[in-house]
């Protein structure tokens, strides 16, 4: 396999945060590829580092040590406006308490992502295009009558199909879901696991962290997160 | 995005309203104390002319109409009225209160060329030259009264006119002097009395003058002072210059013209006394009474920009609690790629909303409020006795209320810079925030 079919490449990921008067570690080295079009998840115990891992890969976060590659490019040399590129247009993040602005209508929360970049005059121009493309990606998450709806209006699966949505406005190279079914009830959770599952077969790369073997079971290939290292890879679906 | 947080806050309105309220505070006293100072200007230059030729010294100075004869004869200006000004003791015939004024001796058409005398009059206003004729006996040897000195002037600040001028007598007595500064009538009676036939009021919105001067005919002025022997003397010229002639550039010219007829009069026999002439602008003139309420002005200014001061920490306050509340949406909108300067751009985009709509509502609100204020104080002063500006210190009919556009700009400019200015701060601290700070839920 050649380095360039790997999406995203973690090498001796180091993460430790301090707590009081301890230090505590919780990536020791972690070392982690995923290659494009695939769909990992990464499990691991409550406090195991998983959602820490997530944020490093998706550049919301820092290692200590250790690089992170996205398409053969060391995050840790972007400078501050590149990393607000990528984050833009390279990866979306579904969070498990969904984070959509409340002061915002579900179409707009789905389309802020293009909307964030574009200046005033840029977003002029392209606004009839962003507006289009989110009431396509809400008509394809069965969210279309909800368009006009507040968050808050919204049942905890709408919400986080809506967040689906805002991750993947702006087409992605690779989605990052921490939890996405966290907060669901089971049947709500499969709905969503649905959602990425179909993603998946169009072709788009996630990677999902959960703390349920169950629901990693849906992902192409599971990963486990222990002490601070993966442990054991396995494969899922 | 920063309109939806406007709507949404609740907070955010109360920094509104704190801003609203705050303009309409400064609008209305800047703009009731801008009026009173502006009037007070206007009717100090109108009282005084462009420029005074004259002396503190009550003795006068000489050759006055050398030197009148001399600026007539320049293109800059427009007319020259030598005065007379002195004490007096001033007393109605069937009185026996003997009452001390200022005494100030004008050639009528000459003096309202140069000053707005001729305008401060009531029953001659339209015919000048006949300002001190009493109408009863053109006859007489008339003069003009201070008007607070005659008429009393009701709460509203209003005066009742008489339709006719009143017969009355008021025998008004100097102290001559000589060219010395002597008493002229030493050994004598020491006063020159004379009587003069009330003709007219003079109200230049001044209090201290219109409460404390009567005009009498120059030639008058100068016999009862001393001054009008083989040389004459007069205190001051009152000049005005042609319109187009800037009030420094003419003042120059004068005290230019001034000191080269001192020059050229240096060994005559009077010549010391030119040396205690200055030539002053207006506002040099009046200084002492136009500094004084400059000062108030500028005190209330200072208290205003402190109440400026109180809005920046006010909009401090609500943004820092805003931005705490929304530390979440920052780190969503770090999430999706926003960058620092997008942060600050959409608070600051908020504080701006809110500082104009602010300045809208309460330059709104004061301007209707200064449109009636005139009739609120009145309802006020019928219902409960409580009068805003005592009459008799501010000599004000009605309490200016026209805006000025120019500091009405200030305040508005000044309002929005406050808001920007606290939301700073705030917004510098959200667009420092790290998104995994504010997102985590679960963190390890």
């Amino acid at each position: 396999m050649s380095k360039d079919d790997f999406i995203l490449k973690a090498e001796g990921l180091y993460k430790s945060y301090r707590m009081g008067e301890a230090e505590v570690s919780v990536l020791r080295g972690v070392d982690l590829a995923v290659k494009k079009n695939e769909f990992v998840a990464i499990v691991g115990v409550s406090g195991s580092g998983k959602s820490t891992l997530l944020h490093i890969l998706g550049a919301l976060d820092r290692p200590d040590k250790g690089i992170v590659r996205f398409q053969g490019r060391d995050l840790s040399r972007h400078s501050e406006s590149e990393l607000n590129r990528f984050r833009n247009k390279m990866v979306g993040f579904v969070f498990q308490f969904y984070h959509l602005l409340d002061e915002l209508s579900v179409l707009e929360n789905v389309f802020l992502p293009a909307m964030a970049s574009k200046g005033v005059i840029g977003w002029l121009g392209s606004r009839r295009w962003a507006r289009s493309r989110a009431r396509e990606l809400l008509s394809e998450l069965g969210l279309s009558e909800r368009a006009d709806h507040k968050p808050y209006q919204l049942s905890g699966g709408e919400r986080q199909r809506v967040a689906i949505g805002r991750a993947l406005m702006n087409e992605p190279r690779i989605l990052l879901a921490d939890e996405p079914t966290g907060n669901l009830d089971s049947s709500t959770g499969n709905g969503i696991l649905s959602v990425l599952e179909r993603l998946n077969r169009a072709g788009q790369t996630i990677v999902m962290v959960t703390h349920d073997e169950r629901i990693a079971q849906k992902a192409g290939r599971i990963v486990t997160l222990a002490d601070g290292k993966i442990e054991q890879k396995s494969t899922g679906a | 995005m920063s309109f939806r947080y406007l709507l949404k806050r609740r907070i955010s309105y109360l920094a509104f309203l704190a801003v609203a309220l705050c303009v309409f505070i400064v609008v209305v006293v800047m703009t009731v104390i801008t009026g009173l100072v502006r009037d007070f200007k206007v009717n100090n230059h109108k009282w005084v002319g462009d420029c005074v030729v004259g002396t503190e010294s009550l003795v006068g100075f000489p050759y006055y109409e050398d030197f009148i004869k001399r600026i007539e004869g320049t293109d800059f200006i427009e007319g020259v009225s030598a005065v007379v000004k002195s004490y007096a003791l001033v007393r109605e015939r069937n009185s026996e209160e003997s009452i001390g004024m200022e005494i100030m001796g004008v050639e009528p058409v000459k003096h309202s060329k140069v000053t707005g005398f001729g305008e401060t009059l009531y029953h001659r206003k339209n015919d000048v030259s006949s300002a001190f004729e009493p109408a009863y006996d053109p006859n007489l040897v008339g003069c003009v009264v201070g008007i607070d000195r005659w008429l009393v002037r009701d709460a509203k600040g209003r005066y009742t006119y008489e339709a006719y001028p009143t017969e009355a007598a008021l025998l008004v007595s100097c102290f001559p002097l000589t060219s010395k500064g002597a008493l002229a009538k030493a050994g004598a009676g020491l006063v020159n009395t004379k009587t003069f036939y009330y003709s007219d009021t003079s109200h230049s919105g001044l209090a201290r003058v219109d409460s404390s001067f009567v005009y009498l005919p120059f030639e008058q002025a100068q016999l009862l002072c001393g001054m009008a022997g083989p040389v004459k003397r007069v205190n001051a010229i009152h000049i005005k210059f042609k319109p187009n002639v800037r009030l420094k550039d003419g003042c120059e010219e004068v005290a230019a013209l001034w000191k080269r007829f001192v020059e050229e009069k240096k060994g005559e026999k009077q010549a010391a006394l030119l040396d205690t002439v200055t030539v002053q602008s207006w506002k040099d003139y009046r200084r002492a009474f136009i500094a004084a309420m400059e000062k108030e002005q500028t005190m209330l200014t200072i208290m205003f920009a402190l109440v400026g001061v109180t809005t920046v920490f006010i909009v401090f306050v609500v943004f820092y609690m805003i931005v705490s509340h929304k530390s979440k949406d920052v780190g969503i909108l770090k999430s999706i790629g926003v960058s620092k300067v997008d942060i600050i751009e959409l608070f600051s985009c908020f504080a701006f909303l809110i500082g104009l709509l602010g300045c809208a509502v309460g330059v709104f609100v004061g301007w209707l409020f200064l449109l009636k204020i005139n009739e609120v104080e009145d309802l006020l002063f019928e219902h409960f006795g409580f009068q805003l500006w005592d009459r008799t210190m501010y000599a004000i009919g009605d309490i200016p209320n026209a805006v000025d556009l120019q500091v009405l700009g200030v305040i508005i400019v000044s309002a929005i810079a406050a808001c920007l200015a606290g939301a700073f701060f705030p917004s510098w601290q959200a667009a420092k925030l790290e998104p995994v700070e504010t997102l985590q839920v679960s963190q390890l």
